[in-house]
């Protein structure tokens, strides 16, 4: 007879990680069937603007699995799934790589071209950006703020570090996040709901943590 | 009944027209010199036969065919195919997504239409649309709508220039800007929900850019009643400023002395001042505003933006002694 827990430890064993993989990845698996379809003239969902509909894409879902990320210890906390642990850097560095491609798609689909091909014309389209436009200049903070914890994330970088030291290191995940929602509430046009919706998600996660510190701190 | 107009000189001015147009019925109306030149006959029936025009429908509803005649006011670059005129456009009233206003401008009530005429001028209330504009006298002018997200199309407008309009209300010599009021309905317009901006929306002109040749007010494109998604029944067309000049679905025009408020200026005047011409020389705090990309001109598609949006002939002189990098 098979038991509840047995499946339970089975599936977290066999079965969580690939099926964590496949639903971060399923986004950017989308996203490149989507160009594939536009490069070769079939009709697709990238609409008559798609380098925008691509910065918009990648963006939301860079900002959404980092913020997935930072939910995963009070789910631990909170709900009776602890091993969903055990997909915390998946999900982390998931939301770096959707960051990363999310600035490549700007140097390359924007500045890149704007500059007529030119990489030189094109770092300086960058820098101007930054420099100009309070929204990009965040962005590339937030940006910039992920690339270390990134490449902390290995084993054994974390025991080269020490377990005390990574946890530091790591607390940037916090402010990245922060920065990531003005990006985005600096982006849009207006007074717009969806930086507003992401932005609370954000401080009840935050907020979370806060009254957690609080709690360890008053014992 | 409305019949298309039709010269043997159209058919050079419709070779600017993109091949995806032929992909469509539709749009094979608004090419029909096209089919002309591929050596296809009695073209003319056909156009009759493809227009969507059955009989008893109200003559004033989005796709109808309009009488008009060809201008000199066209540029020769290929016009922005007809889907994405129609299915990527701001009008924040009903949804911030680009494809918003396509799936919801259906529920605005576009007809009857009336336009409330206010302030310093001697003809003022309320004008039945076919008041206002004279749908024996329409035009075509083929112009490059140049919006501030730095992308750009060029739509074949129909309709009357701006200052033939104004001039029939008779302004008064102190009038010496005239303010626009986009329609608002809450039950209509799902996007007032949330006030993005402060509803409802309104935009305008000092006297003599509204009085300007170029200044247009565009009942139709493409040869037909604009979709509502396009500010129908009647919107404004500055081509020299950026796109948000353009006001749509205008119910209310205001004579007044003093510059009148602006909906984006009042969001953010820092990013948005009250002239709003096209510059590529000045640094918009959100978007560089040095080049553009042509929607419908291929993925990769871009060109370095003119200044007043390649109509400085035209303009400039409006402008003369003004800095215009502080009057944004």
């Amino acid at each position: 007879m098979i038991s509840a827990a047995d499946l339970t430890r089975t599936f977290n064993r066999n079965w969580l990680n690939p099926l964590a993989f496949w639903l971060l990845a399923a986004p950017g698996i989308w996203l490149i069937w989507q160009w594939g379809l536009l490069l070769t003239g079939h009709p697709n969902a990238l609409g008559f603007n798609p380098i925008e509909t691509t910065h918009r894409f990648l963006g939301d879902t860079a900002l959404r699995i980092l913020l997935l990320s930072l939910a995963v210890s009070p789910v631990r906390d909170l709900t009776p799934w602890r091993s969903v642990m055990k997909i915390r850097r998946r999900i982390g560095l998931a939301a770096f790589w959707y960051a990363f491609a999310h600035v490549l798609a700007y140097l390359g689909l924007d500045l890149l071209i704007a500059a007529g091909m030119n990489p030189l014309g094109a770092l300086a389209g960058l820098w101007d950006d930054v420099a100009e436009r309070i929204y990009i200049t965040l962005g590339m903070i937030a940006f910039i703020g992920l690339v270390p914890l990134a490449v902390t994330s290995f084993n054994a970088m974390i025991r080269k570090l020490g377990s005390a030291n990574w946890q530091r290191l790591h607390w940037l995940v916090y402010p990245t996040a922060v920065l990531a929602v003005f990006h985005y509430g600096y982006m849009v046009r207006g007074e717009q709901l969806s930086p507003w919706v992401h932005g609370a998600i954000l401080a009840l996660l935050l907020a979370y943590r806060g009254f957690k510190a609080a709690k360890r701190t008053l014992k | 009944m409305f019949r298309r107009f039709q010269a043997p000189w159209q058919a050079n001015t419709d070779t600017v027209t993109p091949k995806s147009l032929y992909l469509n019925r539709r749009k094979i109306m608004a090419a029909g010199g096209a089919l002309a030149l591929t050596g296809i006959t009695g073209c003319g029936n056909a156009q009759s036969s493809t227009a969507q025009t059955p009989a008893g429908r109200h003559p004033s509803g989005p796709g109808t065919a309009l009488d008009f005649r060809q201008t000199d006011y066209r540029i020769s670059d290929p016009s922005t195919p007809y889907d994405a005129v129609t299915g990527y456009n701001n009008f924040y009233e009903f949804g911030v997504g680009k494809d918003d206003p396509a799936r919801h401008a259906h529920a605005m009530t576009t007809s009857p239409w009336s336009i409330s005429v206010e302030g310093l001028a001697e003809r003022t209330g309320e004008f039945a649309l076919a008041d206002v504009i004279d749908f024996g006298a329409l035009e075509e002018r083929i112009y490059r709508l140049r919006c501030v997200e730095a992308w750009s199309m060029v739509i074949p407008w129909i309709g009357v220039p701006l200052g033939s309009v104004l001039q029939s209300f008779q302004p008064s010599s102190e009038a010496r800007y005239v303010q626009f009021e986009t329609y608002l309905n809450r039950d209509e317009m799902r996007g007032t929900r949330f006030r993005v901006l402060d509803w409802p929306y309104v935009e305008g002109l000092r006297m003599d850019e509204a009085v300007n040749e170029l200044a247009f007010l565009a009942v139709g494109l493409y040869g037909e009643v604009l979709p509502n998604q396009n500010g129908a029944p009647i919107r404004l067309v500055v081509p020299w400023k950026y796109g948000y000049k353009s006001i749509k679905s205008i119910r209310a025009i205001r004579f007044t002395a003093e510059q009148p408020d602006t909906s984006w200026n009042l969001s953010a005047p820092h990013e948005y001042g009250f002239y709003s011409n096209v510059n590529p020389n000045r640094a918009h705090p959100r978007w560089s505003q040095s080049s553009e990309r042509v929607i419908g001109g291929g993925v990769f598609a871009r060109r370095e933006t003119e200044m007043f949006n390649g109509y400085e002939e035209q303009v400039a002189s409006l402008y003369e002694g003004m800095d215009l990098l502080v009057n944004h």
